[in-house]
């Protein structure tokens, strides 16, 4: 696993140090360290560019000796914090990986509900230690770099790997998901009958849900300039029902803080 | 120009011919709506049967064929300190563009004068727009085309044959040499007095079926005074800032750049990517400062460009009438609403 050793990278002739990286996960379905690891075609390429030491789901060393910390998954309990203040501790940068890490994902979808009842429902009777809430890293510490996506699109994880690299900076794109899906032209699901929410989503998964004829849930989070009011109109316009914005608004986290206030027009909730 | 009369069925056989040798564009039904009427886009096509010369109009116009989405622009190879670059146009063979509407080869004569006109031509346009064919068709005006208040309605020039429906046959516009070798190949005649009356009576009808229409008297100078007014603020609370209008528009050329290096270090791509001035960053500079951070200025610049800037440099706005942003905009914003918005200030 380890192809790292001894041999230097260069670009242009300068000497590119390969920082040690470890990949962590809270609580997750892991997705998004399998998205990273299933490009066989550029997974060696990919390797052979860091030095990975801790990384559960590939390998099973493990070390405290890290520049870099990819965090999956949402923190759900005490000793998740924990972990998480160590990572901190021990990583130059920490960058939260997937909606899970940078919004608390779908699991943050129990915030709403009756604690006891969710934990029945998912663990019976056994007993558990889980805290009330889902929450994002950013919570309890702070974050260098998120990742947006559920999950993260591995090109787009290749591409900023690769730039921390060799020292160019990061951009994330401001536009929303509509611009990709334009460019791939797409029928617009808008024009079929079904809701999207494309045009107030972070793009950079090239309108992967479009892509093939769904429409977009809102996992990589709101766009710079993401006009939440006018799409309520749009939908509502369109004919669907208010619940249907906010099912999709909800399911991922990035569009927590526009929730409250779109809760507060419903006639009565239940 | 000269002018023939095709007999319908022969236009499988003008379409035989030109695609002997080169890449055919052509309208096709790419599905339907919600309320079963169809949906056109243009596509590359070896088949005459897969078109529809009868298309309404397509959802993305045939820019993409000589300005695509994303096009990369140079590739790098990196071996030690040293790289090279290699520059490729993506273009082997010529297209034909068959049935394109007046709008949409007007748009193409408005491309020409920005990116081949210029002091610095566009290669990456010039290679694809060099040696294209284009065939225009005629069309019914839809509920949402204004083409004829932008004098888009008819095609002057800008297309090699341009074909008007007759009813059982074609009336031929030939413009070019190519153009009228390729129909000496087949059966055309000349027209009769009778074709020329109905050629006439065709073309007023048609501009009988216009329902919107844009005034653009003295719409340079309202949009200097009305630079200040609400009226913006109003269609900017609306407008999503997603860039759909622009990606739809066949006359908008923006671009960003993407530069991006490969996972091995060894390689490096070049990727021009179209751009929308409504996008948030479209004004943004090195260092973060943003000159339109607000979403009514960048959505007042886009109307800026068209029917001010450009007029007052080419003596003709950026937009021939298509209504495809209008269409397309799923915040509901049009041309000739935002237009009769901001005329209404002056009344
Ligand atoms: S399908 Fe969704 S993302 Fe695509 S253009 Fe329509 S609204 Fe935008
Ligand atoms: S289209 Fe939307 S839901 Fe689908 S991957 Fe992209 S951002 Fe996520
Ligand atoms: S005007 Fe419409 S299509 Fe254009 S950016 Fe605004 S919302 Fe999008
Ligand atoms: S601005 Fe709109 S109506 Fe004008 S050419 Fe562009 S898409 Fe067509
Ligand atoms: S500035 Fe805006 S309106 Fe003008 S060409 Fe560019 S994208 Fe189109």
């Amino acid at each position: 696993m380890d192809s790292s050793v001894g041999r230097l990278k260069t670009y242009l002739g300068v000497p590119i140090s390969k920082p040690k990286v470890a990949f962590f996960e809270l609580t997750s379905c892991e997705g998004c360290q399998l998205q990273i690891l299933n490009n066989e075609a550029t997974l060696l390429e990919f390797l052979s560019l860091i030095q990975i030491v801790n990384f559960r789901e590939a390998m099973s060393e493990r070390s405290d000796d890290y520049e870099i910390a990819f965090v999956e998954g949402s923190v759900t309990r005490s000793d998740e914090v924990d972990r998480l203040l160590k990572i901190r501790r021990n990583a130059k940068t920490l960058i939260a990986l997937g909606s899970c890490a940078c919004f608390g994902g779908v699991n943050q979808l129990k915030n709403r509900l009756d604690p006891y009842w969710v934990s029945k429902e998912v663990y019976g009777n056994s007993s558990v230690e889980t805290n009330n809430k889902a929450k994002p890293l950013e919570a309890f510490v702070q974050i260098d770099l998120m990742i947006y996506g559920c999950p993260v699109r591995k090109e787009e994880v290749e591409k900023i790997v690769t730039n921390l690299v060799i020292g160019k900076e990061i951009h994330h794109l401001k536009y929303p998901v509509c611009m990709e899906c334009k460019a791939n032209e797409n029928i617009c699901l808008f024009d079929v009958g079904e809701p999207c929410l494309g045009p107030i989503t972070r793009a950079g998964c090239d309108s992967w849900c479009p892509n093939s004829r769904a429409g977009c849930w809102g996992c990589r989070g709101p766009a710079d300039a993401a006009n939440v009011d006018e799409m309520k109109k749009i939908m509502a316009e369109k004919g669907f029902d208010e619940n249907i914005l906010i099912d999709r608004l909800e399911c991922f986290g990035g569009f927590a803080p526009y929730i409250e206030e779109l809760r507060k027009g419903l006639p009565d909730e239940a | 120009m000269l002018f023939r009369v095709l007999r319908k069925e022969a236009v499988a056989d003008l379409f035989g011919l030109l695609a002997e040798s080169n890449r055919m564009v052509a309208p096709v039904q790419s599905g339907l709506d919600c309320l079963g009427s169809p949906l056109y886009a243009f596509k590359e096509v070896t088949d005459y049967y897969e078109i529809s010369l009868t298309y309404t109009t397509t959802k993305i116009p045939a820019k993409k064929f000589f300005m695509p989405f994303r096009e990369t622009m140079a590739t790098f190879i990196v071996a030690g300190k040293d790289w090279t670059k290699k520059i490729d146009l993506n273009i082997d063979r010529p297209f034909v563009v068959f049935g394109m509407h007046a709008c949409d080869i007007n748009a193409l004569n408005k491309l020409d004068k920005v990116l081949l006109g210029n002091f610095y031509p566009m290669p990456y346009y010039a290679a694809k727009r060099k040696n294209m064919f284009i065939v225009g068709i005629d069309c019914v005006p839809q509920p949402y085309c204004f083409c004829r208040s932008m004098g888009a309605d008819t095609a002057l020039h800008g297309f090699d044959i341009f074909l008007t429906d007759l009813g059982d046959h074609y009336f031929v516009e030939i413009l070019s040499d190519a153009a009228f070798n390729f129909l000496r190949q087949l059966s055309v005649s000349e027209p009769a007095e009778s074709d020329h009356a109905l050629y006439v009576k065709t073309v007023s009808a048609k501009n009988n079926k216009f329902s919107v229409r844009v005034d653009t008297t003295d719409l340079t100078k309202i949009l200097d005074m009305e630079f200040q007014s609400e009226v913006w603020e109003k269609w900017g609370k609306q407008c999503l800032s997603c860039g759909t209008c622009a990606n739809v528009c066949p006359t908008c050329y923006c671009y960003g750049v993407d530069e991006s290096v490969g996972l091995d270090l060894s390689r490096a791509t070049k990727t021009k990517l179209l751009y929308s001035c409504n996008l948030i960053d479209f004004a943004e500079i090195a260092g973060g400062h943003n000159f339109r951070p607000e979403s009514h200025s960048r959505l007042k610049y886009r109307y800026y460009h068209k029917h001010r800037g450009f007029v007052e440099a080419y003596e003709e706005a950026l937009c021939v009438g298509c209504g495809r942003c209008g269409e397309a905009c799923l915040a509901g914003i049009t041309v000739p609403e935002v237009i009769a918005s901001v005329r209404d200030q002056e009344s």
